[in-house]
C-alpha cells in the first residue's frame, strides 16, 4: 500500500509570493523605480557604483551573519574585525609587505577573533550577546591600540583603483564579482547543504537538534570563524577603497548589518529567514539612503526613515501571522481566541 | 471500604471521594479516594503514574477536579489557584522545595505577607523573632538570618514546613519527601513529621519507599491507575500485602512480543558511571532481544539511555556496539556505530516542532542524502516518503509542521526518523507516554515487527504491564543502580517492584 503526500501545502509560485523574501523584494524593485522616476540622478551610473560600492561591507558581512542568527546566535564584534583587519593592512603595508601579504594576514586575524567568538560561544557555553559586546571592544581596542589616532593613507593607487572600478561601463563595482561568489557559496551552504539544515535545527530547537546528532557546538564554531574572516575580508576592501587605515573604520557597522539581516525577515530568535531575503534587505536600505540623500534630506533623518523602517518590519511578522490566524479560523467557521499577545516573540 | 476511623469525632481534614481528572483524552484518575484524619499520619502510595501526583496536585490548587466530592473538615473545597488552597490551610512540600536562593531564610519564610511594623516598615527584627520560634518548636536549629542559598534539601523542606505552620496549616501533603535525603535527615523529618501529627494536623505522606511508609504512618491509602484500591491501617498489613494491591493485576496480553531469535550481543555497556547520576551500570542487549528498562521515575533510566547515546557524558565504564568501543559524549558517534535513539521528552528533544515533517525524518539521515554536497527539498521528500509511509503518518503534507500533529503522529514522526538510519540498536525511552491507545498498540506491534527483524532494542517505560508485556528480559534501576535483571519467566510485578523499591526479598 503507497499513499502519496502532497509534497507542499501550497505551490511553489504561491509559496514564493507570498513569502516575506518576496516583499522585501519588491519593495527594493519599487522603491528603486520610484527613486528612477521621481529623484535626479538617481538613474546615474556613478549613484548605482557609490550606492554599491557603500554597501559592499554590509553586504559582505551580512552572509555569515545570517546564518549566525539563524542559529539563534548573535555576533557584535563584526565592525571591530573590520577596523582590527584595516589597521592591520596599513600597518604592514608601512611595514613593507606587498596588499595581498598583508591582506593574507589580516584575513588569518579575523579567521582566530571569529574562533575566539565562537570558542567562548559553542564550547564554554557563553551567551553570543555578552561575548561579542567584550570581543567588540577587544578588537576595536586593539586596532585604536596597534595605530593609535594615525592613519595610513598611502596606499600605492593601482590597489585603491581596483577596489572601486566598475565592470565595463555599467556602474558596477567589480567587487561585486566577489560578493556573489561568495553569496552562492553561502547560500548553498544555507539552503542547499546538510550544514545548512542543521544551522535551521540549532536554531529552532538546539536540545532536539543535538539528540539527533547535529553537532551543534562545531556548526556554531565554524559560523563565527566565517563571520570573522569575512569581516576581515569587508576591512581589506573598506581600506583600499577609502585608501585609508585607520582604527576607528567602520565604528558602528555591525548595527547597520544586524538591522539589514533582520530587514531580510530573519528571526532573531533563530530558525527562520533566508538570504534572498538578506541581501534584498542590504540593498533596500543602500537604495532608499541613497535616493533620500539626492533629495537632499539630512542623514539623520534618513536614519530615523530606517529605524522606524526596521521596526515596522519586525512587528509586521506577528502581526501578519495573526491575521492570518483569524482569517483561517473565519474560514473554519470558529472565533480567535489568541490576540496579538505574541508581538515580539516568534 | 474498610477505613480507619479515629475515636475522635472530629470530621476528617481532608475528604477526596470518587474524584476524576482527565487531560485531554487521557484520563489521570477516575474515582479516586483519600480521607485524612487529624492526629494521623497518612500514606499515599502506588506505582507511576498511578494518579497520587494529579490528586495532589488537586488539593494544592494546581488542577480542578472534573468531578467527584472535596472536602476540608467537613466544608466543601474547589481550588482555582495555590494560593486559594494554601489560604485554606493546606501545605504541600514537595521533594525538591524551591526557594529564593538569594533571600534569607525568614525572608522566604514571610514572603508576601512579611510583618510590618510602625509606618508599614517591614519589621525584619519580629520576622526573625517568629522564624527563630517556629524552628524551636519543630525541634531543628537554622539560623534564620541566613541566606537559603546553600542550604541542604532536607533544611530547605524544614523551611517550607515552618512556612506551613506559620500559615497555620491544617494538612501538610508531603510529595517524596525523603528521596533526596540522608538517613539521619530523615530521621530529623519524621521526628518534626510527628510532632506535627501530635499537634492535631492531618499528614499526607507519598514515598515509594515501604520501610518509611511502615516506620511512620499509621494508615495506608493505595492506589493503582487512577483509582482508588483500599485503606488499610498500618499495624497488621504486610509488604507483600501492599505490593499486592499496588500492581493488582495480572499482566495481560495486551502487549504481545512474539518471539524472535536472540542472537549475538549488540550493546554492551559495562561499568558505567557518573557520578550521583547512575553507578556501575553493566548490561548487554542481543540482537532480536528487547530489554526493557524499569524502575520509579527518577531512578536514573533516562540518565543511564542518553549517556550510553552520547548525549551526557560518563565518568567511567564503557559502551560498545558489536564490540567495538562508541566515543562518550558524542551522539554522531553513537549514530554511526548503529544506534537510535526515541528520547522522552518528545517535543523538545524528539522533533524540531517548527520544522515540517519532511525535515524531521530527513534529520539524521540527510547527510548521506547529500549529493556532491548538495541536498534539496525534493531529495529529502523522495527519501522521507517511504517512511512516513510505512508508519502510516497521519498528515495532509510532508510540508505541514510537526507541532501540528498529534502525540501519536509526533511519535510515529520520530521513530520514523530513527528507522530510515536502518540502526542495529533502538532505544526507546517512554515509548507509549501521551498518546492514544490505538497509536499505542501500533508502536508496540512495531517494536516487536523490529525485534523479529534482528533489531536489538532497549525499551524505557514508566507503565509496568508495557515492559512485561513487551521485554525479553528487563533491568530494574534504583537509585541509579541496576538491582534486578530479571528473564521475562521470573519478570512478575511483585519481583520488579520490590527490586525498584529496594526491597531485596524476592529480587533474585
Amino acid at each position: 500500500m503507497t499513499r502519496t503526500y502532497a509534497a507542499y501545502a501550497h505551490p511553489l509560485w504561491r509559496r514564493l509570493l507570498l513569502s516575506r523574501e518576496a516583499a522585501v523584494v519588491a519593495l527594493v524593485i519599487g522603491v528603486s523605480m520610484w527613486a528612477y522616476g521621481n529623484v535626479p540622478y538617481f538613474g546615474e551610473q556613478l549613484t548605482l557604483n557609490y550606492l554599491l560600492l557603500d554597501v559592499t561591507p554590509i553586504l559582505l558581512i551580512a552572509l555569515p551573519m545570517t546564518l549566525v542568527i539563524v542559529t539563534g546566535e548573535i555576533d557584535l564584534s563584526v565592525a571591530s574585525v573590520v577596523g582590527l583587519s584595516s589597521v592591520l593592512v596599513g600597518v604592514l603595508h608601512e611595514g613593507g609587505f606587498s596588499i595581498p601579504v598583508a591582506a593574507a594576514v589580516a584575513l588569518v586575524v579575523g579567521a582566530v577573533c571569529g574562533a575566539l567568538n565562537g570558542y567562548l560561544v559553542a564550547h564554554v557555553g557563553l551567551p553570543s550577546l555578552a561575548v561579542t559586546i567584550g570581543t567588540l571592544a577587544l578588537y576595536r581596542g586593539l586596532a585604536v591600540g596597534i595605530l593609535g589616532t594615525k592613519a595610513v593613507t598611502d596606499f600605492p593607487a593601482d590597489w585603491t583603483q581596483r577596489a572601486s572600478e566598475t565592470i565595463g561601463d555599467t556602474g558596477i563595482p567589480t567587487v561585486m564579482l566577489l560578493f556573489l561568489v561568495l553569496a552562492v557559496g553561502f547560500a548553498l551552504l544555507l539552503h542547499f547543504s546538510a550544514f545548512g539544515r542543521g544551522v535551521y535545527d540549532i536554531g529552532l530547537g538546539s536540545e532536539a537538534a543535538l539528540f539527533t546528532g547535529v553537532k551543534v557546538q562545531r556548526t556554531k564554531f565554524i559560523l563565527f570563524v566565517l563571520t570573522g574572516a569575512v569581516s576581515a575580508l569587508a576591512g581589506i576592501f573598506y581600506t583600499l577603497r577609502f585608501g585609508s587605515a585607520r582604527g576607528d573604520n567602520a565604528a558602528g557597522l555591525e548595527l547597520q548589518v544586524i538591522a539589514a539581516v533582520l530587514l531580510g525577515g530573519v528571526s532573531i530568535f533563530g530558525g527562520r529567514g533566508k538570504l534572498v531575503g538578506v541581501i534584498a534587505g542590504v540593498l533596500l536600505i543602500g537604495v532608499i539612503s541613497s535616493a533620500l540623500r539626492l533629495q537632499g534630506i539630512t542623514v539623520n533623518v534618513i536614519n530615523i526613515i530606517i529605524g522606524l523602517l526596521l521596526v515596522v518590519s519586525v512587528v509586521s511578522t506577528p502581526v501578519l501571522a495573526w491575521v492570518s490566524d483569524v482569517a483561517a479560523r473565519r474560514n473554519r467557521g470558529t472565533r480567535p481566541t489568541k490576540t496579538p499577545a505574541g508581538v515580539g516573540t516568534p | 471500604m474498610d477505613t480507619v476511623s479515629p475515636e475522635s469525632a472530629a470530621p476528617p481534614t481532608l475528604t477526596l471521594r470518587d474524584v476524576a481528572k482527565s487531560f485531554g483524552q487521557v484520563v489521570a484518575l477516575r474515582s479516586a479516594t483519600l480521607v485524612a484524619h487529624p492526629g494521623s499520619i497518612h500514606a499515599l502510595v502506588g506505582e507511576n503514574g498511578a494518579g497520587k501526583s494529579t490528586l495532589i496536585k488537586i488539593v494544592a490548587g494546581v488542577h480542578r477536579r472534573d468531578g467527584g466530592d472535596f472536602l476540608l473538615a467537613g466544608e466543601p473545597a474547589d481550588f482555582g489557584s495555590t494560593a486559594e488552597s494554601k489560604a485554606a490551610g493546606v501545605a504541600v512540600i514537595y521533594q525538591e522545595p524551591t526557594l529564593f536562593p538569594d533571600l534569607s531564610v525568614t525572608e522566604n519564610i514571610f514572603m508576601g505577607r512579611q510583618i510590618l511594623g510602625a509606618g508599614r516598615r517591614i519589621d525584619r527584627a519580629a520576622m526573625h523573632a517568629e522564624a527563630a520560634r517556629l524552628f524551636a518548636g519543630l525541634g531543628v536549629h537554622i539560623d534564620p538570618r541566613r541566606p537559603a542559598l546553600g542550604l541542604s534539601i532536607a533544611d530547605q523542606q524544614i523551611i517550607e514546613i515552618a512556612k506551613a505552620i506559620s500559615l497555620d496549616a491544617r494538612l501538610l501533603i508531603m510529595d517524596e519527601p525523603t528521596a533526596a535525603l540522608s538517613g539521619v535527615e530523615v530521621e530529623r523529618l519524621f521526628a518534626v513529621a510527628r510532632r506535627l501529627r501530635d499537634e492535631g494536623r492531618a499528614i499526607v505522606f507519598i514515598s515509594h519507599r515501604f520501610d518509611e511508609v511502615f516506620d511512620l504512618c499509621d494508615t495506608v491509602t493505595v492506589m493503582r491507575d487512577g483509582e482508588y484500591v483500599a485503606t488499610r491501617p498500618i499495624a497488621g498489613t504486610s509488604v507483600e500485602e501492599m505490593v499486592g494491591l499496588m500492581v493488582g493485576r495480572e499482566v495481560s496480553d495486551l502487549f504481545p512480543k512474539t518471539p524472535a531469535e536472540i542472537g549475538d550481543p549488540v550493546l554492551e555497556v559495562s561499568g558505567l558511571t557518573a557520578r550521583g547520576v547512575f553507578h556501575d551500570v553493566s548490561f548487554t542487549v542481543r540482537s532480536g532481544e528487547i530489554v526493557g528498562l524499569a524502575g520509579l521515575v527518577g531512578a536514573g533510566r533516562s540518565e543511564i539511555a542518553r549517556a550510553v547515546f552520547g548525549v551526557d557524558g560518563y565518568e567511567s565504564g564503557s559502551v560498545r556496539m558489536k564490540g567495538r568501543a562508541v566515543s562518550p559524549r558524542d551522539p554522531g558517534a553513537a549514530i554511526r556505530a548503529g544506534m537510535a535513539f526515541v528520547p522522552e521528552d518528545r517535543r523538545k528533544q524528539g522533533l524540531v516542532t517548527d520544522a515540517s515533517v519532511t525535515d524531521n525524518i530527513a534529520g539524521v539521515i540527510r547527510g548521506s542524502l547529500a549529493k556532491l554536497g548538495l541536498l534539496t527539498k525534493g531529495m529529502e521528500n523522495r527519501a522521507v516518503a517511504p517512511w512516513a509511509d510505512r508508519l502510516e503518518v497521519k498528515t495532509s503534507s510532508l510540508d505541514m509542521f510537526a507541532k501540528t500533529m498529534s502525540g501519536g503522529n509526533q511519535q510515529k514522526v520520530v521513530i520514523a526518523k530513527w528507522l530510515a538510519t536502518k540502526p542495529t540498536l533502538l532505544i526507546i525511552d517512554e515509548p507509549t507516554r501521551g498518546i492514544d491507545v490505538g497509536t499505542k498498540a501500533e508502536v508496540h506491534r512495531l517494536l516487536s515487527e523490529l525485534a523479529g527483524q534482528g533489531m536489538a532494542i532497549l525499551m524505557i517505560s514508566s507503565e509496568l504491564p508495557e515492559v512485561l508485556g513487551m521485554a525479553d528480559r528487563v533491568l530494574v534501576v534504583c537509585e541509579g543502580r541496576l538491582t534486578a535483571d530479571l528473564p521475562r519467566e521470573s519478570a512478575t510485578p511483585q519481583a520488579v517492584m520490590h527490586a525498584a523499591t529496594q526491597t531485596r526479598e524476592v529480587a533474585s
